[in-house]
């Protein structure tokens, strides 16, 4: 017992607060708790560490405690301290639901302000529940698209950008390839993809544009879970696309889609990954029929980023971090963790200066505005060490959208090489007013009324 | 006529399925194995694919060559196998077929969450030596892509049925086997050691793993979706029957081959997708006709 | 000392088959009803009412009707989750499409149209049995997510194919908190139990009994095997599409036809299997050991280890002992835990005087 108890001493207040979360939790979470006046802030970590979606959640989620664990290390916001609890979801949208409410209340007592479900059917599984518990669901690129538009979902945000930009950005690159928009007429693309919403969620806007161009659009679906994928490949064989754009769940399905394009000699420089499916533990696996494949990235891995050595200077230098393994510092899913996490804590500066609360703890309304008042410009990325892995964002009332902007990568058999500039889709008016479109249908389907926003000053 | 390119594209798309039918009858025969000896539904079959490739790939890492790797998961596997039937199955002996059932559905859990606590939850590559790229040759002369690593997958099924079939039709412990299969108290009335048929059994049924996760890890990487692959070899299962070796070969080739042409010919009209379900419904139908599979025993009622 | 049943006679054929013959269990019954009822509602926090006793009641519905099936009919079937996909997008789609549908009507009609199709799938149990028709379900599982998730009308041609589920509206009230939602899957799921256990007790179980225990001489003996199968068949159908409904509309609320996959069928025979087959309580235990096992076990080592040991290790660690603690009930006591709980109330009886 004592051994325990000095082994915990060790670990400082974020993990002796995680240890205090299961007797919380067991406690049935009772009531709320009386808020804590100790100058905390509480958020919860719904990670997936286990089963096929288990690099995404360690890499993601280790990300984000490493940045905490490194804000509270230099002083924590504004002297609040960041205190945190985990929960299994095994990427399951039922267990996200249960994980969602498990986590409300923090070990101190506190309610969280933000979630981030790290996956589509969670993100689906919750969000109808925000408005009402007064909740950030901050989707980190991934989530339901239409809730970009924040007059019709105003607890939403996708500080990285959406599926539609994202497969807008692909055929912006793929017509910069071909040598322009007009090049791209009569050009055959296949979109292969798992077959769940997911893998159907950029088909609006990849439509929508297909038409516009001349594009010649193919769907092609794959079964859940996808490691068996022969007959989709050779369907591609035959209709001889000039690209394939990949949307792959899980790490199983996304390496088997570069060996099953192998097998069949298509060429992986004609291939471009969706974000949450294209990182170094998906590669790895494929070996060198990996080589050539491109990824779309919204937070671009590497550790030479300011803040990345700093992490690992604090953090990693003094043992405390999450990583079982530290070579991952720096891949695709923690880098983007670390980027989820920088916008949580701008937020939460801003609520606590937006509402007089320096020093002190906010609510999950405070926190929304500090949210929806993100400023990442250049400068202050830059300020944070992470400017060009994240792009500049701003949110405003009605949109909620984040950057817009990504980075096309390709993989070199050992790492990834940034092959572009930070590029967003070639009409991103288009992709606004269909999300304006689908938000106002599901607005009107469910009995929302949007609310009124301020024109945008800038 | 027939169009040449269509005809060769159809053949192309015949034998990748049946290639991948080969695949999942290596999967399948686990199954077969342990059920034709104690009856049990091996749930955790998938499992165990999984368990031993990681096994081996862990061991790999660790610095043994191939194959001193391959022996000692091997051995892994036969301790695994005999430690399974001796602590869990040997427990259950006469319950119901839903206890058994749900017992091994409990060991997969074990085998899965062994898996990733020992070797962690990283996905792996394997490499075999055996490029999964089409063969060239195959390539030039008729533009067919064949890959090399299917083809050496079908060989190593072949050579694996050939072995099992010697092992229960010309030794001891294949006769033993049999009458096992034929009734457990009869077998044990005559002084056939039940017991260590069946830990035979367990550890061949672990070494059968241990190769089918090596084909699949080779070609989609070590990792946790590989416990799905079950779900591909229960219709091979039914269709060939439970109990035969051969059944579930022929029924892997019928299953790989129909599911392939199907996705490819008749998907598309529907948006795809149709092979997650193809290989059960066809095995529903065949059910209706033969309902003790394409080799099964006839299962004969007596009131 | 308090559980004595010496000296309660059964004097008529009435009072023989009555469902609790016993007065201090018929006491705990409605001590536990009104608890559910009037205590729990208003006690429990939002966290136990949404996201554990509705899931809970909601699947133990589906394993009460995976029971009807498994347990007394003795016909395997791995196609719950499906049928419950049938119940909750049905609802959906009448709700949707019918104005001024009522939703309990449309949760009756769903668990109907989920029967019809229970029908349909077990048509294959007319010619096998036993661990070949638990396969040959599967491809009701298959089959029924696909078409729901391909065919744009069952999802109103959302984008993505996901609903969103309508408000719970009874005579003109709305349930919205956890409470009421709570309450009103608290009503349907007594009222269908009590059902489940009357139906099981009487002939239609009786005639299900005997198909299980050996066809053949059932058969022989009269019963239509055609009929007694296919009955078992829609009426277990009938609960997981209610169940199903239920599960969509009080707890997840957005549904993914993909929620309902093999997975979720698993988990339902788990629960009719370990809750202990052929008995009205087992279900209910079941589900609350499948549901709430992997809950206890991540709160329990978040608890204990918290960040001290890789939560990496401590995830595959509870898969470790939740397959263990599978394995341990089966060897132990392979009838379930109503089997242990009759145990307790065998040894209650004796208390505290053994004589």
């Amino acid at each position: 017992m004592t051994e325990t108890r000095e082994a915990l001493r060790g670990f400082g207040r974020g993990v002796r607060v995680a240890a205090a979360a299961a007797f919380a939790a067991g406690a049935a979470l009772l009531a709320a708790a009386p808020g804590a006046d100790a100058a905390e802030q509480y958020f919860p970590i719904p990670s997936s560490r286990v089963g096929p979606f288990s690099a995404m959640g360690t890499g993601y989620y280790g990300g984000i405690i490493d940045y905490l664990t490194y804000v509270n290390m230099t002083g924590g916001v504004n002297g609040v301290q960041l205190v945190w609890a985990e929960c299994e979801t095994e990427y399951n949208a039922a267990r996200t639901a249960e994980c969602y409410q498990r986590l409300m209340v923090g070990p101190n007592g506190q309610r969280m302000v933000v979630f981030d479900t790290l996956g589509t059917p969670g993100a689906y599984a919750v969000i109808n529940r925000m408005a009402e518990d007064q909740v950030v669901l901050a989707q980190y690129g991934y989530g339901r698209t239409d809730a970009a538009d924040g007059t019709v979902w105003p607890w939403v945000f996708n500080a990285a950008s959406h599926y539609w930009d994202q497969i807008a950005m692909k055929l912006a690159f793929m017509a910069e390839q071909e040598g322009g928009v007009e090049n791209m007429r009569g050009k055959k693309v296949v979109h292969l993809h798992i077959d769940s919403a997911f893998g159907r969620e950029p088909l609006p806007a990849m439509r929508a544009i297909a038409e516009e161009w001349g594009l010649n659009l193919v769907e092609i679906a794959i079964p859940s879970p996808g490691l068996e994928q022969q007959s989709q490949w050779l369907q591609i064989r035959r209709e001889r696309p000039d690209w394939v754009t990949f949307y792959c769940a899980g790490s199983g399905m996304c390496s088997t889609g570069m060996t099953a394009a192998a097998r069949v000699n298509f060429p992986r420089d004609r291939m471009i990954y969706v974000t949450f499916g294209g990182a170094e533990e998906d590669m790895v696996p494929a070996g060198d029929a990996g080589v050539g494949t491109y990824v779309v990235a919204n937070a671009v891995p590497g550790r030479d980023f300011p803040l990345v050595q700093e992490i690992e200077r604090v953090v990693y230098g003094a043992g405390r971090g999450n990583l079982s393994n530290p070579e991952r510092v720096g891949t695709v899913y923690w880098n983007r963790g670390v980027g989820a996490a920088v916008a949580w804590i701008e937020a939460l500066r801003n609520a606590q200066e937006m509402f007089d609360k320096v020093g002190q703890p906010v609510t999950g309304a405070e926190f929304r505005d500090g949210y929806e008042a993100l400023d990442m410009n250049a400068a202050r990325l830059e300020e944070l060490g992470v400017a060009e892995m994240i792009a500049p964002y701003r949110m405003t009332c009605a949109e909620h959208g984040g950057a817009r902007k990504f980075r096309m990568m390709q993989w070199d058999g050992t790492q990834f090489q940034v092959v572009s500039d930070w590029m967003g889709p070639n009409d991103p008016d288009m992709i606004s007013e269909m999300i304006r479109e689908s938000a106002a249908r599901f607005a009107e389907e469910n009995g929302i009324t949007p609310r009124e926003c301020p024109p945008d000053p800038a | 006529m027939i169009d040449t390119v269509e005809l060769l594209f159809f053949l192309e798309v015949l034998i990748g399925g049946l290639l991948a039918g080969v695949m999942y009858s290596l999967v399948a025969l686990g199954f077969v194995l342990i059920y034709k000896a104690s009856r049990v539904f091996n749930f955790a079959q998938g499992a165990m694919v999984f368990f031993a490739v990681l096994s081996f790939v862990g061991f790999m890492e660790l610095g043994l060559p191939f194959w001193a790797a391959f022996l000692v998961t091997v051995a892994l596997m036969i301790l695994v196998g005999m430690t399974t039937e001796r602590l869990v199955l040997r427990q259950l002996v006469n319950q119901s077929d839903q206890t058994l059932l749900m017992a091994t559905i409990g060991l997969a859990f074990v085998f899965e969450g062994m898996g990733q606590l020992i070797w962690g939850v990283e996905v792996r590559r394997l490499d075999l030596g055996i490029p999964d790229v089409p063969l060239e040759w195959v390539l030039d002369s008729t533009g067919m892509f064949i890959s090399a690593l299917d083809i050496s997958a079908g060989v190593v099924a072949a050579v694996m049925v050939t072995v099992l079939a010697i092992l229960f039709s010309k030794t001891k412990i294949g006769l033993g086997l049999r009458a096992v299969a034929d009734g457990h108290a009869a077998a044990m009335s005559i002084g056939i050691p039940l017991k260590s048929i069946w830990m035979i059994v367990w550890a061949t049924a672990g070494v059968v793993a241990l190769v089918a996760g090596m084909m699949w890890g080779a070609r989609n990487g070590v990792q946790f979706a590989l416990v799905w692959l079950a779900l591909k070899a229960w219709p091979v299962l039914i269709i060939g029957g439970f109990t035969s070796v051969p059944g579930v070969i022929v029924a892997g080739l019928m299953v790989g081959a129909i599911e392939k042409v199907a996705e490819v010919y008749i998907g598309p009209a529907f948006g795809g997708g149709i092979e997650g379900w193809a290989p059960y419904m066809m095995a529903v139908v065949f059910l209706m006709f033969r309902p003790e599979g394409l080799f099964g025993e006839r299962m004969i009622r007596r009131v | 000392m308090i559980y004595r049943q010496a000296g309660q006679f059964r004097t008529s054929y009435a009072a023989d088959s009555r469902a609790i013959p016993f007065r201090e269990d018929r006491v705990a019954l409605a001590l536990i009803l009104i608890a559910a009822y009037f205590v729990i509602p208003f006690t429990a926090s939002d966290y136990w009412l949404s996201v554990i006793l509705v899931p809970w009641l909601a699947l133990s519905l589906v394993a009460t009707g995976q029971n009807i099936l498994m347990g007394y009919a003795g016909q395997h079937s791995l196609g719950s989750a499906g049928f419950m996909a049938v119940g909750a997008f049905a609802c959906y789609n009448l709700m949707l499409r019918i104005d001024g549908m009522p939703f309990l009507v449309a949760l009756i009609l769903s668990g109907v149209i989920a029967a019809l199709v229970g029908v349909v799938f077990g048509l294959p149990s007319l010619r096998v049995r036993g661990i070949y028709l638990a396969v040959a379900t599967l491809a009701a599982q298959f089959f029924i997510v696909w078409v729901i998730d391909k065919f744009g009308w069952f999802t109103n041609y959302d984008t993505s194919g996901i609903i969103t589920t309508q408000r719970m509206e009874i005579f003109g009230y709305r349930f919205t908190t956890p409470a009421e939602q709570y309450l009103i899957v608290l009503g349907i799921v007594t009222a269908l139990t009590w059902l489940a256990d009357n139906m099981a007790r009487g002939r239609t179980g009786r005639n299900w009994m005997a198909v299980r225990d050996m066809d053949v001489a059932a058969e022989v003996m009269g019963l239509s095997l055609l009929r007694t199968k296919l009955q078992a068949f829609a009426i277990s159908s009938f609960y997981c599409g209610v169940g199903g409904a239920l599960f969509a509309y009080a707890f997840l609320r957005s549904v993914e036809p993909t929620a309902f996959d093999i997975y979720l069928s698993f988990r339902v025979m788990f629960m009719a299997i370990i809750g202990g087959l052929a008995t009205t309580i087992g279900p209910f235990l079941g589900a609350a050991f499948i549901l709430l096992m992997p809950v206890f076990l991540n709160t329990t080592f978040q608890g204990l280890f918290g960040a001290a040991v890789d939560a990496t290790i401590i995830s595959a660690l509870e898969q470790v002992i939740f397959g263990v603690a599978i394995i341990l009930f089966m060897i132990f006591e392979p009838l379930g835990l109503a089997r242990l709980l009759q145990i307790a109330q065998d040894r209650l009886r004796q208390w505290p005087f053994k004589y």
